[in-house]
């Protein structure tokens, strides 16, 4: 049953990745956006992402709920050693989903549209920003769990370049797939055209994240390299994802927008494969050379048995509705008024 | 304040103003499955304004409830590491099912927000209904771990090792059903009163009057009945506590001194140092009534207590008093306006009867507060009852005074923001649906 869990979680963080990320990424894009586009890109986006984003968010509750529930001593390590950055990440959600919604529900349309719209896209860049600093510092043996002073213990043990790096190349994914996602949206050509744009801009910002990364993991010493193509998984993962960039790279222009989608999606479920795939069951390194295992924490055995059923049960309910909510907005989009 | 107290503070804090929109967020989806029915029935234009108007207040309260939930489910780690260490395997299942419920109540939530002439009319009906349905199981669900805090099950403890962890035994609780029982009729006391205050104070000022009537009669049926099941359920709770947390009882009660035939103390000053309570009116027997069902019953009181196992004794006591006072007053309210439905149609033209529902308006919310307060504080010192001290669960992390104010700042701020989102939405009324002939 543990490994039931343990798919779940993986699954969640992945869904969150993807579907909060393409949320989060909408900001990003209207961060990017010429201020004469900025209406139609919000209509756009509106139409895309409203009906869906409050279920995009569920993903992270149910890793958090996993977490506690399942893995008690890492979510308490977590919570502990990354407060910080945690709640920045929390005061960055609370600011976007709030923003998001009372700029729309606003019933009088006026000057408190100039304060909405600039703390739901701030705060849509901030949050991936940290989040994926926090991932960033599972890996670089920053937490230290002897740590006496409160510079190590809760400053050093996420503020580092790696980190950062990750943290910048996760916004870059975001607003990648929110690009992507939202092609398939447009109902002009022209507004088609700036979004294929927009998601070639951030697809090469992403690569050189990427890059940046791995230049950063070689200044700090972690050995990235040696994870990601020293065993056959990864680089298969690797090769994979490269091949799905050039067939994206191929059809930017021709009607295939779900296609597209598949391939953004797909391509994030590969770096995030490939970066958990080496430590396996180990999820968080620790400074002493000690880590954080999903098999060695896990809470105890009536408790996984009973969090694993009631993730299938769950799931038994929420996958059909979920999927048939995107597919009816697919199809019917929302309109803009209420 | 030192970290602790800031700590507790920052928890009470987001705690207090996440149920706030809980419980908007459980009880809203049924008042508007009524008006999105008898639309549906009866075509009558003004019940479609009404549902929709509502569903855009709903929106707002539900954005802002799920952000400060997804604070809350870190914050227990964050705060209380060494709580949740222990706690999380025993208490968690209520929070693994309780993801599902959101879960559907996202997805629904979507359909009936967007969905609009879109669906089948009453496909979208029923995903109306079925965001109430899961907002209502995910209440009773956390509420079912926080009982657990109250009265700990489903483990054995030996040793300081936890230990034969059963997890559904954990949630069966013996505090679960009291409790859930009585936060979710809160929840329609509460919203009831407060949507039919709001829609009574704009009869009161002739605006869209057909709109407003209809909409009052909604709510305030649904908390009028509410109101009036809710001391028989708060004296379940009673019962219950007197039970399972003596200490609680005596602190709500600030009853200092063990006795058979106890009185119920109502107001008064609690004065710790001289163990009595001055200026307050006292019922011979009805405490041991109230607790044991029994005028003679013995009730335990604070000095069978050691002093480092007390709760804060004037705080418990205060919130008591004002939650059970407003439960009493809200009861009588109530039962004048099923008088006037039924008996005394022309009270419903007066203004005297408006005029209290509008005075009630923050009632219910300042109840749950209150109420939430007893029970919290008077758990205290404790974070899981005999088991684990509060002050041995907190985060080792220093300055969580700042994090304290930074939320308070974003809590405040937000407050604001939503009370004039919906005042402009009240205003928008006549502009909105104001062409509606009232008929
Ligand atoms: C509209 C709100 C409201 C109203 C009118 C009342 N209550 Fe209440 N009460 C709550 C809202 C509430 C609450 C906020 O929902 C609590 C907090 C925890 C809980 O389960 O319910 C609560 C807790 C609570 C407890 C503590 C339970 C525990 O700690 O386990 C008791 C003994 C009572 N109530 C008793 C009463 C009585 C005798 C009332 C008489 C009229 C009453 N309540 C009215
Ligand atoms: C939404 C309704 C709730 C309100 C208003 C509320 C209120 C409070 C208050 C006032 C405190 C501070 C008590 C003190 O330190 O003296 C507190 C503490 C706490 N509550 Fe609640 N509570 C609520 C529900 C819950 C639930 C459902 C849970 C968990 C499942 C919970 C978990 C905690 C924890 C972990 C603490 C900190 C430890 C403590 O001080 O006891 N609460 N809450
Ligand atoms: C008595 C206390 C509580 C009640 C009755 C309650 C009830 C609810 C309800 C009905 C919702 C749905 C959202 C809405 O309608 O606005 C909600 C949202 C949420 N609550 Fe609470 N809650 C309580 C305390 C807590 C605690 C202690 C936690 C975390 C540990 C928590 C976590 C969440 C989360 C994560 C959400 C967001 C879900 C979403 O997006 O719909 N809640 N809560």
């Amino acid at each position: 049953m543990i490994y039931v869990v343990i798919a779940f979680l993986w699954t969640s963080i992945l869904l969150y990745l993807i579907l909060g990320g393409a949320d989060f990424g909408a900001g990003i894009l209207e961060l990017f956006t010429s201020d004469a586009n900025k209406t139609k890109t919000r209509k756009t986006m509106y139409r895309a992402i409203g009906p869906i984003w409050e279920a995009n968010h569920m993903w992270l509750i149910i890793a958090i709920v996993i977490l506690f529930v399942g893995f008690p001593s890492i979510y308490t390590t977590m919570s502990t050693f990354m407060h910080i950055p945690l709640v920045l990440m929390l005061l960055g959600i609370i600011a976007r989903g709030t923003a998001f919604t009372f700029r729309h529900y606003d019933a009088v349309k006026d000057e408190m549209q100039k304060i909405y719209n600039p703390i739901f896209v701030y705060s849509s860049f901030v949050t991936p920003l940290f989040l994926g600093i926090i991932a960033g510092s599972t890996v670089t043996r920053s937490i230290n769990p002897q740590a006496n002073n409160f510079l190590d213990a809760y400053i050093f043990s996420w503020l580092n370049a790696f980190s950062f790096a990750v943290g910048l190349f996760t916004v870059a994914i975001c607003g990648f797939l929110a690009a992507v996602f939202i092609i398939g949206q447009t109902q002009e050509q022209s507004e088609r055209e700036r979004f294929i744009r927009k998601a070639k801009a951030f697809n090469i910002m992403a690569v050189l994240a990427g890059a940046v990364v791995f230049g950063v993991s070689f200044i700090e010493d972690i050995p990235l390299t040696t994870w990601v193509f020293g065993s056959w998984p990864g680089v298969a993962a690797f090769i994979l994802a490269t091949i799905s960039v050039i067939v994206l790279w191929s059809i930017w222009h021709k009607p295939y927008t779900n296609t597209m989608r598949f391939l953004a999606g797909f391509q994030v479920s590969m770096i995030l494969f490939i970066t958990t795939w080496e430590h396996y069951p180990n999820i968080v390194l620790l400074k002493n050379g000690d880590a954080l295992s999903l098999l060695e924490e896990q809470g105890n055995a009536k408790t996984i048995d009973a969090l694993a059923w009631a993730l299938l049960l769950g799931s038994i309910f929420i996958l059909p509705t979920l999927v048939y909510l995107i597919y009816s907005f697919q199809k019917n989009p929302a309109t803009d008024k209420t | 304040m030192d970290d602790f107290l800031a700590a507790r503070s920052q928890m009470a804090l987001s705690l207090g103003f996440h149920i706030i929109f809980s419980c908007i967020g459980m009880v809203m989806p049924f008042f508007m499955a009524v008006s999105h029915y008898l639309y549906l029935k009866t075509n009558h234009i003004t019940y479609k304004h009404v549902t929709k108007a509502w569903s855009r207040g709903v929106a707002i309260f539900f954005a802002t409830g799920a952000v400060s939930g997804t604070v809350l489910s870190f914050e227990l780690g964050l705060l209380w590491p060494k709580f949740m260490e222990h706690a999380g395997p025993i208490f968690g299942m209520p929070f693994s099912l309780e993801g599902t419920a959101f879960f559907i109540e996202a997805i629904a939530l979507g359909f009936f927000l967007y969905g609009w002439d879109k669906f089948n009319k009453w496909f979208h009906w029923f995903t109306g209904v079925v965001v109430g349905i899961s907002g209502l199981a995910s209440g009773i669900l956390v509420v079912a771990a926080n009982a657990w805090m109250n009265s700990p099950a489903g483990f054995d403890y030996i040793n300081g090792e936890y230990l034969n962890i059963d997890p559904i035994a954990a949630m069966f609780n013996d505090a679960w059903f009291s409790q859930a029982l009585h936060m979710c009729i809160a929840a329609f006391v509460a919203t009831g009163f407060a949507v039919a205050g709001v829609h009574a104070l704009m009869m009161l000022k002739q605006q869209s009057v057909d709109f407003h009537a209809k909409s009052f009669k909604i709510a305030a049926v649904f908390g009028a009945i509410a109101a009036l099941l809710q001391p028989i359920s708060g004296d379940i709770s009673a019962k219950f506590v007197a039970k399972n947390q003596p200490a609680k009882l005596a602190a709500m009660e600030a009853h200092f001194h063990t006795e058979k035939a106890a009185p119920l103390i109502i107001g008064g000053i609690p004065d710790t140092d001289n163990q009595t309570v001055k200026y307050a009116l006292k019922i011979p027997g009805a405490l041991s009534f109230m607790a044991h069902s029994d005028f003679n019953a013995e009730v335990t009181g604070l000095d069978q207590i050691p002093k480092e196992n007390q709760p804060p004794i004037a705080i418990t006591h205060y919130a008591f008093q004002i939650m059970v006072g407003i439960g009493v007053l809200l009861m009588l309210l109530s039962i004048a306006y099923f008088i006037a439905l039924w008996k005394k149609k022309a009270w419903l033209q007066q203004k005297w009867l408006l005029k209290l529902f509008v005075f009630s308006t923050p009632l219910g919310f300042i109840a749950v507060e209150a109420g939430w307060t007893v029970t919290e504080v008077g758990r205290q010192p404790w974070i899981i009852k005999d088991v684990m001290r509060t002050i041995d669960a907190v985060t080792p992390m220093p300055g969580i005074v700042y994090s304290f104010y930074i939320f308070t700042a974003v809590y405040i701020s937000l407050s604001f923001i939503v009370a004039f989102m919906l005042y402009r939405q009240i205003k928008m009324v006549p502009q909105l649906y104001g062409s509606t002939p009232s008929q």
